[in-house]
């Protein structure tokens, strides 16, 4: 059960070659055993998982069954599950349980899908490398000290140890598609607006969004159509025709044409990644694909961009939590103004808080039109580079990340270089544009991934692109200790 | 722009989160270098650029004024630090 894909699982399912109580004990036993090495679980509850296994093995009795019937799924823990405690990672939020399920969660459990337990990530999702969660850091299973990256390095490593067939996860800079390819797995990104917001807790509204991580194109195509939906309960969810991103994959992709940005293929990519990159372009050469240089010529700003609009609109965001009306509140304090400060100093670690300061920074008198409008302005120059490049090509290809994972440690210390991390995938967040990581090689032992990016919701072209590359590589079928 | 220790009070008062003073060097130093880095934002032109708030340019939809949602008071209070029946519990701000 432990490799198979989510289309296996489902037919295993429907065959009745296994029972979804079967399989969830199957994959709450791996998460006995591994998690205490990768620790990329913060909440199992097997009481609450399997009685929704028995539920839904009655569905399947009855024939009432759809793709996610069944399987179970690992649900970052940025997710409100109702009775579930969530805590994104945060002291803050330690003795939370959420009162409501998110659109996410909901969607899941209506698709009779099995939540298996709630996933690390970086604290409010703050990082590239899952050691900012106040739960520890997790542990990338291709090499145990090593980071997984972050945010979603929790849901990354719970998919690439196979403690679970497929995760739920979040990107506002690059968290999904970095943990992605830090950990040899496929992770989509998707337009802004496609996943509903709504119960997810919330870092950089006009960045976050949802999207899965999983073993291939083809269960992130499933996972997908069952996350992507409208919801008036997020305003800025889009009312938008899903289509079958299942049915899309096997659409034919010669003829077709893939942007190279200069930018990202000049002399400051890794050059062993370089190597790689070019077997993939190879690799869709061969399928009749085209290639074209293209220009994104303001997206050396993204990482400077971002690191106002991220801030400033966390600041804003946290703002919520004083020790009133939920989570944590300190133990002593004289009045209501200390209260708040001591709350808030020992309820959030150091990163989160350093963001909140940057952001109040940025927003404070006098510094409002110097940084926050002139981030959003260049947001613009950043967002119209992609809107020209769609001009002349289908898909643009780049690097997911600048290294593969590095040592647990390595760059806590230093803020800016981990921020550097995310340097070819924020400009998409801040254009609002879909993008998947897919793996396509190892350096060193350690996995490494390309990105695709695509217009605006054209998911469907992106994965059909990523599955036409699995079905001529096996990178994405590699699995830690038996291949490598 | 060089942070002095009167602008991490400052900050440290706006965002309500105390620093503690023997951590205010660090932090200073942590926080200038993300400073520096946005700096670099600095050297473009952006006149006549119209901002970016929103990804798809999309605005704030509107809905009919009806009651959408069951009312979970005791839910919500219940999450609270402190609360009685009706309200959340805070230091008692006036004398």
């Amino acid at each position: 059960m432990k490799n198979l894909s989510l289309r296996e699982l489902n037919s295993g399912l429907s065959n009745k070659k296994f029972s979804s109580e079967e399989l969830t004990k199957f994959f709450l036993n791996e998460i006995k055993t591994s998690n205490p090495k990768i620790n990329a679980f913060i909440t199992v509850d097997e009481e609450k998982s399997l009685q929704q296994a028995k539920d839904a093995d009655k569905r399947i009795s009855q024939n009432d069954m759809n793709e996610l019937t069944g399987i179970p799924i690992a649900q970052k823990d940025i997710f409100c599950a109702k009775g579930w405690k969530t805590t994104c990672a945060s002291k803050m939020l330690d003795n939370f349980y959420a009162p409501y399920d998110s659109k996410v969660i909901e969607l899941f459990n209506q698709h009779g899908a099995i939540n298996l337990g709630k996933t690390n990530m970086d604290e409010f999702a703050m990082g590239s490398s899952n050691e900012t969660s106040y739960y520890g850091e997790v542990r990338n299973p291709w090499n145990l000290d090593y980071v997984p990256g972050g945010s979603s390095g929790g849901s990354a490593a719970a998919v690439a140890s196979g403690m679970a067939p497929a995760a739920t996860a979040t990107d506002t800079g690059g968290s999904i598609r970095q943990p992605a390819s830090l950990c040899g797995l496929t992770g989509l990104k998707p337009t802004y607006g496609l996943v509903s917001r709504f119960g997810m807790i919330a870092f950089a509204s006009s960045l976050d969004q949802a999207g899965p991580i999983a073993k291939s194109a083809e269960d992130c195509a499933l996972m997908l159509k069952v996350m992507a939906a409208h919801d008036e309960r997020d305003s800025t969810s889009i009312k938008h025709n899903v289509p079958d991103y299942l049915k899309n994959l096997e659409s034919p992709i010669n003829g077709k044409t893939i942007g190279l940005p200069k930018e990202f293929f000049n002399d400051d990519l890794n050059q062993d990644i370089k190597v790689i990159l070019e077997q993939v372009i190879d690799s869709y050469q061969k399928m009749g694909v085209n290639f074209k240089e293209i220009s994104l010529p303001n997206s050396h700003l993204s990482i400077p961009v971002y690191y106002v609009i991220a801030p400033a609109e966390a600041s804003s965001n946290l703002s919520r939590y004083d020790g009133v009306k939920f989570g944590y509140r300190a133990e002593e304090f004289k009045d209501l103004e200390e209260m708040y400060l001591k709350t808030r100093e020992q309820g959030f670690g150091d990163e989160v808080k350093r963001r909140i300061l940057v952001g109040t920074y940025v927003l404070s008198a006098g510094y409002y039109d110097a940084y926050y409008l002139k981030a959003q302005k260049i947001r613009r120059l950043i967002a119209n580079d992609f809107k020209n490049a769609f001009n002349e090509c289908d898909l643009i290809l780049a690097p997911s990340c600048p290294s593969t994972a590095f040592k647990i440690g390595d760059k806590t210390e230093d803020p800016v270089a981990m921020y550097m991390q995310d340097m070819y995938t924020i400009s998409t967040n801040l254009a609002g544009l879909p993008a998947i990581s897919s793996p396509a090689g190892f350096l060193n032992k350690m996995p490494v991934g390309f990105q695709l990016i695509g217009n605006y919701f054209d998911e469907a072209t992106i994965l059909n692109f990523t599955h036409q590359y699995q079905q001529i590589t096996d990178w994405h079928q590699k699995t830690p200790e038996a291949d490598v | 722009m060089a942070l002095t220790d009167k602008d991490i009070k400052k900050l440290s008062h706006l965002a309500k989160i105390n620093i503690d003073s023997k951590d205010e060097k660090i932090v200073l130093s942590k926080l200038e270098g993300i400073i520096k880095l946005i700096d670099t934002m600095q050297q473009v032109d952006t006149n006549n650029i119209e901002p970016m708030s929103h990804a798809l340019d999309i605005t704030q939809p509107l809905r009919e004024d009806v009651v959408t949602e069951e009312n979970q008071k005791n839910d919500f209070l219940k999450l609270g630090p402190e609360s009685n029946e009706d309200y959340f519990i805070v230091p008692r701000v006036v004398e």
